[in-house]
């Protein structure tokens, strides 16, 4: 009998009771994860020699899961995904790595994931391309690639991944499951190799919301090797997941749901939409206000761009130590700075040294003013914007992209023009930290779609809240990908 | 021809701490490479900085002492350049808010007052040490992320004086405040020197050239009157066009300083705030809290010595100049030592002993317990003060204590009167022509019959009393 596709507190009780062992279970894992590698190529690597542990009080032990590729995994070869530290050991394990360990969970694999985290299209890894479990024609979406394709596979409960524009979310969407990624600072840092540190997030992949809240009550805490981590001791996020949802107010942004705002919309695009009004209604049959609230064009179509200036400066700093000198492949040249070049040329994606030519341009004393500090200044704006909505609202609710997973072979990097915005509406959960959470909703196109519930900064218990009254009410709870095409 | 000169000052030195600026890394020496690091120290992929506090007190007492404002917020920026040495391919320092900002202060120029004005002073990282060998090179990442402090005056000082006078009395403060040793012997120095020379009653400033990392005071001196003269030649001969903003590096063997890059090939360090850092509110509450916590600087401790020890100024001035030197002369105090006493063995005899062999006051034998004991042995009369001279010789040539040099050489004085008496009888009977002179109104006999007194005693009878049996004899 299969067991390993169930949740977390479904394993649990197997466990305790002893109908399963630990070793059952990872075996179990370990055995579909290489089932499922041929066709979604969701893993840099599988852990064959991951050990059982004890299982004990914590809900997470004994139990098998998934670790993006960009945490640091003391003795185990960890890549980011890239070429450039292809051969990399750690010697030290992330902070959430470390929680996991002493929590009982067991690390079965290392996920694929756009180079270094920047990407939502899972082909700029250097293991190749992550394909959706749906539709293995399709995108898996990124940068939590490999992440998001295996849960959705039931090879285990849960995956971390990390969340810098939408990183969790989307591909959570795109592969009908759950994606959850706290406020800023609740979780550790510590260990994940950096994309943007004012917008890098820790966070994880689930098939329920219930799992979510377990697993981030196992990895958040203040730390001291993460200045800009916070104590969060008081929140127990698995605790008060009670569903009282009744008189909470949502909003959602006219600008990006109304379907008046696309002049030429797709048939997916209409689907979509009006898949998330039947959400936006089950909201209000669960006693919840919804409310339609303008917000400045111009200041939703400045979020895309002002996400490209400060993500890709921060990034071609954050990625300024892989020079092959300590760590690496090391470089050929005559000379040291020689050395240097030939490493990054030969070690990066030219997706993103396309990024940091662009991240080095805007912070050139010359362009600095023009373009970084102006960014900075737009994400201002747009967070006052939305602590002021806030105030007035217990979360946003929006839907995830502009319909399903795209087709790989489509240039998925460039988005017709007016749907900008409905694609990179998520980047507003990392201007401002704000928890933020993508659950199934539905399907478009025979594919599932998601919907995004986001609250105000350390609310991260009501925006679950919100997040689990509807998942109760829909169909999606515990969704395992099926190829529909 | 004479110019005006103009000189500011970039003076970085190292800070003492316990461990490094951002890691856990120890901050000290250690000869064995790579031994003093954290996974941060060498930028491995996720890790983070992590602020030092006590690094944070000292720079903001470094900026309160400097007359500094200090701003609301501290924040970081990175310094985004490659090089070998900078691991995370930045450097961590305060570019757009220092510390410390638009301070002063007040100096002495051979007997002089001058004000020098401090454009900022800056919290920092050091690099990584590169040493190079006929094919390789090695990195030794101890010294990476070493606290740095960076003061920035303005373009204010006007000699090599000046700016000696000026880096003596900051490396004075760092000693007194124990925010750095300021040791150029240990590598703790660096300096960026800008010099420029304009006509008396020119408005406008000349050309700025830069000599990077000047590494000792005597090299600061040579590099500012080395570069006083290319740029007075140059433009006494009419040639000071060729004078151009440059940065050049002094040269140690020829005493000169030599192109390095001009002004073109300045690198964009692409400055931007650290966002790992959160901006950390510095309260009213913590300044006043680490400007009450302010040690006794020297011109508090020569006051003092004055003052309560009834020194001489120029005493006093002697035992601040160094800080090792002022805190043994107060350990000797502290032993219950006489003040007067302990500064003239310190500034008459060790000092010299110092100059000469070329030590510092903690690498010599003597300690200050055992000045307290030599000093102790004179008041009680146990050994006369000629007696006290050659024990201090003694301790510096054997290394051993006063007490034990006494013991050795048998110096302890003789009190016993009887035999000081026998001896006065002694010489009275063998000096019968002395004693007639003495009688007949020659009283600087005296002296030469209570010397004859000590030379039968090996020096060891109680000089006083030796005077005082003398003369009852002869009354």
């Amino acid at each position: 009998m299969e067991n390993i596709n169930k949740n977390i507190s479904e394993l649990h009780d197997l466990l305790v009771n002893k109908k399963v062992t630990s070793e059952e279970l990872i075996k179990e894992s370990i055995a579909k994860c290489h089932e499922i590698q041929e066709k979604t190529n969701s893993f840099v690597m599988i852990l064959d020699d991951a050990k059982p542990t004890d299982v004990t009080d914590s809900l997470l032990s004994g139990i098998p899961y998934g670790m993006k590729d960009n945490f640091s995994t003391k003795g185990i070869v960890t890549t980011g995904s890239s070429n450039s530290l292809k051969d990399y050991v750690p010697f030290f394990d992330a902070t959430v790595i470390k929680k996991l360990k002493e929590a009982g969970a067991v690390g079965v694999t290392k996920t694929v994931l756009d180079e270094f985290g920047m990407g939502c299209t899972g082909t700029t890894g250097h293991t190749g391309i992550v394909h959706n479990p749906w539709s293995y024609k399709r995108s898996a979406s990124g940068s939590s690639s490999g992440s998001a394709a295996s849960v959705a596979c039931g090879v285990y409960p849960f995956a971390l991944g990390s969340d810098t524009g939408d990183s969790i979310r989307k591909p959570a969407a795109y592969t009908g499951i759950v994606g959850y990624k706290p406020t800023y600072g609740m979780v550790s840092r510590y260990g994940l190799f950096p994309y943007a540190s004012s917008l890098d997030t820790v966070g994880c992949l689930t098939r329920s919301v219930e799992d979510a809240a377990i697993v981030v009550d196992a990895i958040k805490g203040i730390d001291e090797n993460d200045m800009t981590s916070w104590d969060s001791s008081d929140i127990k996020l698995k605790e008060n997941l009670d569903g009282e949802v009744k008189g909470k107010k949502l909003f959602y942004i006219k600008e990006i749901c109304d379907i008046s705002n696309y002049a030429n919309p797709s048939d997916e695009l209409k689907e979509h939409l009006d898949n998330f009004k039947k959400t936006v209604e089950l909201c209000k049959s669960l006693g919840m206000g919804v409310e339609e609230v303008n917000v400045d064009k111009t200041l939703l179509n400045a979020l895309p761009p002002t996400y490209v200036v400060v993500s890709y400066a921060e990034a071609t700093s954050n990625m300024s130590n892989l020079t092959g000198i300590s760590f690496g492949p090391r470089g050929e040249g005559d000379n040291v700075m020689d050395m240097i070049k030939d490493h990054r040329t030969k070690g990066f994606s030219p997706l993103i040294k396309r990024r940091f030519v662009i991240g080095s341009y805007v912070l050139q004393s010359e362009n600095q003013e023009k373009y970084f500090l102006n960014a900075k200044r737009v994400r201002r704006l747009i967070v006052n914007k939305m602590n002021e909505l806030f105030n007035k609202y217990d979360a946003l609710i929006l839907p995830v992209g502009s319909g399903p997973a795209k087709y790989l072979d489509e240039n998925m990097n460039i988005y017709n023009g007016e749907n900008n915005v409905l694609e990179e509406h998520l980047q507003i959960g990392n201007y401002g930290g704000y928890p933020s959470i993508t659950i199934p909703n539905g399907f478009v196109s025979k594919l599932p779609v998601g919907v995004n519930i986001t609250g105000k900064v350390k609310d991260d218990i009501n925006v679950l809240n919100i997040a689990y009254a509807l998942e109760s009410k829909m169909d999606y709870k515990n969704q395992l990908a099926r190829e529909v095409e | 021809m004479e110019y005006k000169v103009v000189i500011g000052l970039e003076f970085h030195c190292e800070m003492k701490s316990h461990t490094k600026v951002f890691s856990r890394g120890l901050n000290g020496y250690n000869k064995t490479p790579n031994s003093n690091i954290d996974p941060i120290d060498m930028a491995f992929p996720g890790t983070l900085p992590v602020l030092n506090k006590e690094c944070v007190k000292k720079s903001i007492m470094m900026a309160s002492i400097l007359n500094c404002k200090i701003p609301e917020y501290m924040t970081f920026d990175r310094k985004n350049y490659f090089y070998p040495d900078l691991p995370k391919g930045y450097q961590l320092t305060q570019f757009f808010n220092p510390v410390g900002t638009n301070g002063y202060i007040d100096i002495d120029v051979n007997g002089t007052n001058k004000r020098v004005f401090v454009h900022d002073i800056h919290l920092e990282e050091d690099a990584a040490s590169l040493d190079h060998y006929y094919n390789t090179s090695t990195i030794d990442y101890n010294r990476a992320g070493v606290p740095l402090l960076e003061l920035v005056t303005e373009p204010c000082i006007n000699s090599a004086d000046e700016a000696i006078a000026f880096l003596e009395q900051v490396r004075n403060i760092y000693q007194y405040t124990d925010i750095s040793e300021c040791d150029s012997k240990k590598g703790q120095i660096r300096c960026d020197v800008n010099v420029s020379i304009m006509n008396e009653n020119d408005t406008e400033l000349g050309t700025k050239v830069e000599v990077k990392n000047v590494n000792s005071f005597a090299n600061i001196r040579e590099t500012i009157n080395y570069e006083i003269k290319r740029q007075s030649e140059l433009k006494s001969s009419g040639r000071y066009n060729e004078v151009i903003q440059e940065t050049r590096r002094y040269d140690d063997e020829s005493g000169t300083t030599i192109h390095m890059r001009s002004k073109v090939d300045a690198i964009d360090y692409k400055y931007f705030t650290e966002p790992n850092i959160p901006r950390f509110k510095i309260s009213e509450e913590l300044v006043n809290e680490i400007k009450n916590n302010i040690p006794m600087l020297a011109n508090d401790r020569k006051a003092k010595y004055i003052s309560e020890y009834s020194l001489s100024e120029y005493d006093a001035s002697v035992l601040v100049k160094d800080k090792k030197v002022s805190d043994y002369f107060e350990e000797c105090i502290s032993y219950g030592c006489n003040p007067k006493s302990a500064c003239n063995w310190i500034t008459t005899r060790l000092l010299g002993e110092l100059n000469k062999n070329e030590i510092s006051i903690d690498e010599v034998y003597i300690k200050p317990n055992m000045i307290n004991e030599l000093v102790q042995l004179v008041e009680n009369k146990k050994i006369s003060s000629d007696q006290a001279k050659k024990v201090f010789t003694y301790m510096l040539e054997e290394n051993i204590t006063p007490l034990e040099i006494v013991k050795k050489y048998e110096m302890e004085v003789i009190e016993d009167s009887g035999l000081i008496e026998s001896l006065v009888n002694e010489v009275i009977s063998e000096n019968e022509k002395a004693i007639s002179d003495y009688k007949n109104g020659r009283t600087n006999m005296l002296d030469y019959l209570v010397g004859q007194v000590m030379n039968k005693s090996k020096g060891k009878a109680n000089p006083s009393e030796a005077k005082n049996k003398m003369l009852e004899k002869l009354s």
